[in-house]
């Protein structure tokens, strides 16, 4: 009884994010049964994938306690790279992402080694990021690179090609962070950094690698949102701020104990990011959605704590 | 020890530690400790609380550095650099008292923590497969699945896995393994296992440190006994020098019992009742009562259900509760200081006050001139060593800070004063001091429950509950206290 109570509760929890986004999808379709359709599908997904990556940038903080509150002014940043120096300069542009990179990961040095609150330090970041963005692209413009508007703009025949990505993001990110042995050894420091400490393990390099990574996927997050509007603005992806931890919290992550899941994670993305569409076709004024995505959200977490309750 | 320095052959390995010293603060936990340990060997190591066992572990296993001393390992001087990768490179291994595994992590992926040649293609599978063989062989029928995460397992399991993840060999050979109460949650039969394995592994050259409160499991299980008494080695014998009594009287050393027959205390037996209370363990039978004047201790091994009498206590205050009745107000002096009981960013003033403040008001807002006085008066009477009051609390040494915290129960209307072994880390004179306070103050009346680590204190005390595994073992009157008797009644 005590074993099946424990896998009922695991499988629950596995299973929620997607529960989740089928009854929406579900909700969706019933108003609206066009939507069911690879180009239906394209359209209600088109900012997903931007999202999915700046979310695992921040599923890569929480794995190991922290809180990333600048990954939205830093995609911004990265789209104003992007839309600049990538595009007229590619080698200047190449350098800076990987300055940016570098930067994140050095970020993560500090807060480690002066053992600062993430959310300090990242929050004050956020500002340096912002107005890195504006000095560089004072006002709305720039133009994405051929390739990669190109690339953001392919679309596939049958399927529908943000469904795709998000699929190999979920794919990749598990792959590397649950599966590959040291991807445990970064998500152990999120379980009890004091036994991988007695097991000999560096806290400053895990913790560095996982800024690093953070700073890579969002990188890639803000190419592919330049990809997709075409041209920057410095303010143009703030609130993913907020959307990325709603995300991961959505997927089944938690803020402490290193508990994370990707594959959960990009169901929930897909989940906020379709609360917009459902509440359109139920014909809810925009001026809504935001705190209808806030619902989802605390409808979700209350389902969580209430099994969790029960089980224990 | 005149064996101890016999030439040593070589596929036989040996520790060897030689006046190692560990100081925390003011508190000396090792003062000069030298143990030998040889392959093949089981050593058994008991000590009353605080006798040093656990911190000499730790420098066993590279976790802490010594103060002074000389570790050797087959002859080899272990210096500074001495780490956890060393001792692992070394064949040494530890299972900590407090658990050390990542919860979010499976049974398979905790095993990987401690191999860093298990990586690479299969890496998964080749865990599973060592940390699942390992499990089998210790604890035959466990019913762990080695792909669930620990944080779902109990916490007799995760001790499981724990034990079976030292034992585990991947390139480096396995030559001692210090186990640190490694039973504390398993049951008789697990245990039993455990034990079995232990002498397996005896068998086959692998030297073996048991540290257990449990003396049977020492006495059946170890060749060889070392007992620990503040920071040494007070004994080192062959195991079947001992039986359970000389073990026990042997921990304690001398009686304290003459210095203290001489307190006389009119014994408080007629005053009202004023706590009740129950322990909720099964098994227990026995009832705590305390009345009024009188001082009650909590005795018997660290975490054995005294913090939560006192904190049931507490609550049965607050609200009515089934087990136990409270007929007057509680004020509590926490043990963990940092974190229970001073607000770091308050004066000391505020802090003192904290307990009292309906008595500081005026109107709805708190008298800056009563709260003054009040931290003036117990800055006299319980002798805090401060500049300024208007100071924070950080300015005081630790001693100081719990005197603070004193004053502030003291100082309350409260006629019943728990206290969670609040004299951790305190010097001496300040003890005295606070002893006598605590003895004034109940001749005025009031209940004292002291839950202490310390056995000088419990001599303090008109009577002594003594506490395993949450239930009462044994009720002493001052004049039935002796140590050997608390120590009997605690293991």
């Amino acid at each position: 009884m005590f074993q099946s109570a424990i896998l009922s509760q695991s499988v629950f929890r596995a299973a929620l994010p997607a529960v989740t986004l089928i009854l929406l999808l579900a909700t969706i379709f019933t108003l609206q049964p066009r939507a069911m359709s690879v180009f239906g599908i394209n359209l209600m997904l088109n900012l997903a994938v931007p999202i999915a990556l700046a979310t695992m940038a921040q599923l890569f903080i929480i794995a190991i306690n922290d809180l990333d509150l600048s990954i939205g002014s830093f995609v911004g940043l990265v789209a104003c790279i992007g839309a600049t120096w990538l595009n007229d300069s590619p080698l200047l542009g190449v350098a800076a992402l990987a300055a940016c990179v570098l930067a994140y990961a050095c970020l993560g040095a500090l807060i480690h080694i002066r053992r600062l609150p993430s959310i300090v330090v990242t929050l004050g970041m956020s500002f340096v990021w912002l107005g890195l963005a504006v000095m560089l692209l004072p006002t709305p413009g720039g133009a994405s690179p051929t390739w990669l508007r190109q690339l953001m703009s392919f679309r596939a025949p049958y399927v529908p090609v943000p469904i795709v990505a998000s699929i190999i993001i979920a794919a990749a990110v598990h792959y590397g962070l649950m599966r590959t042995s040291y991807g445990t050894i970064l998500r152990g420091f999120g379980g009890n950094p004091q036994a991988m400490r007695r097991s000999g393990w560096s806290m400053l390099r895990a913790t560095m690698t996982m800024y690093a990574l953070a700073g890579l996927f969002g990188v890639l997050a803000g190419l592919a949102l330049l990809g997709i509007s075409t041209s920057a603005d410095a303010n143009i992806a703030l609130r993913y701020t907020l959307l990325s931890i709603a995300g991961a919290i959505l997927g089944g992550c938690e803020f402490v104990g290193g508990r994370v899941s990707p594959v959960g994670t990009v169901l929930g993305v897909l989940t906020l990011a379709l609360a917009g569409s459902a509440l359109t076709f139920l014909r809810i004024s925009p001026d809504w959605q935001v705190g209808a995505q806030g619902a989802i959200l605390i409808v979700v977490l209350a389902l969580r704590a209430a099994v969790a309750r029960k089980e224990s | 020890m005149p064996n101890d320095k016999e030439p040593v052959m070589s596929p036989q390995s040996v520790i060897d530690l030689t006046g190692v010293t560990k100081s925390f603060g003011a508190v000396k936990a090792l003062a000069g400790v030298d143990l030998v340990l040889r392959s093949g060997e089981c050593l058994g190591l008991v000590g009353h609380n605080g006798a040093g066992k656990s911190t000499l572990m730790n420098v066993l296993a590279g976790t802490l550095a010594p103060d002074a001393g000389h570790l050797r390992i087959d002859d080899v001087e272990l210096d500074r650099s001495y780490s956890v990768f060393r001792a692992h490179a070394l064949g040494v291994r530890c299972v900590f008292q407090e658990l050390s595994l990542c919860g979010n992590l499976t049974v398979a992926e905790n095993t990987r923590l401690l191999h860093p040649r298990l990586r690479g293609w299969n890496w998964r599978k080749r865990a599973a497969a060592l940390i699942g063989a390992m499990l089998d062989d210790i604890f035959p029928g466990h019913g762990i699945a080695v792909g669930a995460a620990v944080a779902d397992l109990s916490i007799a399991q995760r001790q499981m896995v724990e034990i079976a993840r030292a034992f585990t060999v991947t390139d480096e050979s396995l030559r001692f393994v210090i186990l640190d109460e490694p039973t504390s949650s398993l049951d008789a039969a697990t245990a039993g296992q455990l034990l079995a394995f232990v002498r397996r592994q005896e068998a086959r050259g692998v030297g073996v440190i048991l540290i257990s409160h449990m003396l049977h499991e020492i006495l059946e299980t170890a060749d060889r006994v070392v007992i620990m008494r503040d920071g040494r080695v007070i004994a080192s014998e062959a195991a079947s020098a001992f039986d359970r009594e000389g073990l026990v009287s042997a921990m304690g050393g001398l009686s304290h019992q003459q210095e203290c027959s001489t307190k006389a205390r009119s014994p408080a037996r007629s005053s009202e009742i004023r706590v009740r209370a129950q322990p909720s363990a099964p098994g227990n039978r026995r009832e705590l009562t305390a009345r009024a004047g009188e001082i009650v201790g909590l005795g018997g091994l660290a975490a054995h259900g005294q913090t939560d009498l006192l904190l049931s206590v507490f609550r049965a205050a607050q609200r009515r509760s089934p087990t136990v009745s409270v007929s007057d107000s509680v004020a509590l002096v926490a043990g963990d200081r940092q974190r229970d009981g001073i607000f770091p960013q308050w004066s000391i003033t505020q802090n003192i006050g904290l307990r009292s403040l309906k008595a500081m008001r005026r109107g709805p807002l708190i008298d800056p001139g009563l709260e003054d006085r009040f931290a003036e008066d117990w800055r006299a009477r319980i002798g805090i060593r401060s500049a300024d009051l208007k100071d924070g609390i950080l300015s005081l040494s630790g001693g100081n800070q719990q005197k603070a915290l004193f004053a502030r129960a003291l100082g309350s209307d409260a006629r019943i004063i728990l206290m969670d072994d609040p004299m951790r880390g305190v010097d001496v004179a300040t003890k005295r001091e606070v002893y006598r306070l605590i003895r004034d103050e109940a001749d005025k009346g009031r209940t004292f429950l002291w839950y202490t680590t310390e056995m000088e204190e419990l001599y303090e005390c008109d009577r002594v509950y003594v506490f395993r595994n949450g239930a009462i073992t044994a009720d002493l009157d001052q004049d039935q206290l002796t140590e050997e008797r608390i120590l009997h009644a605690s293991f």
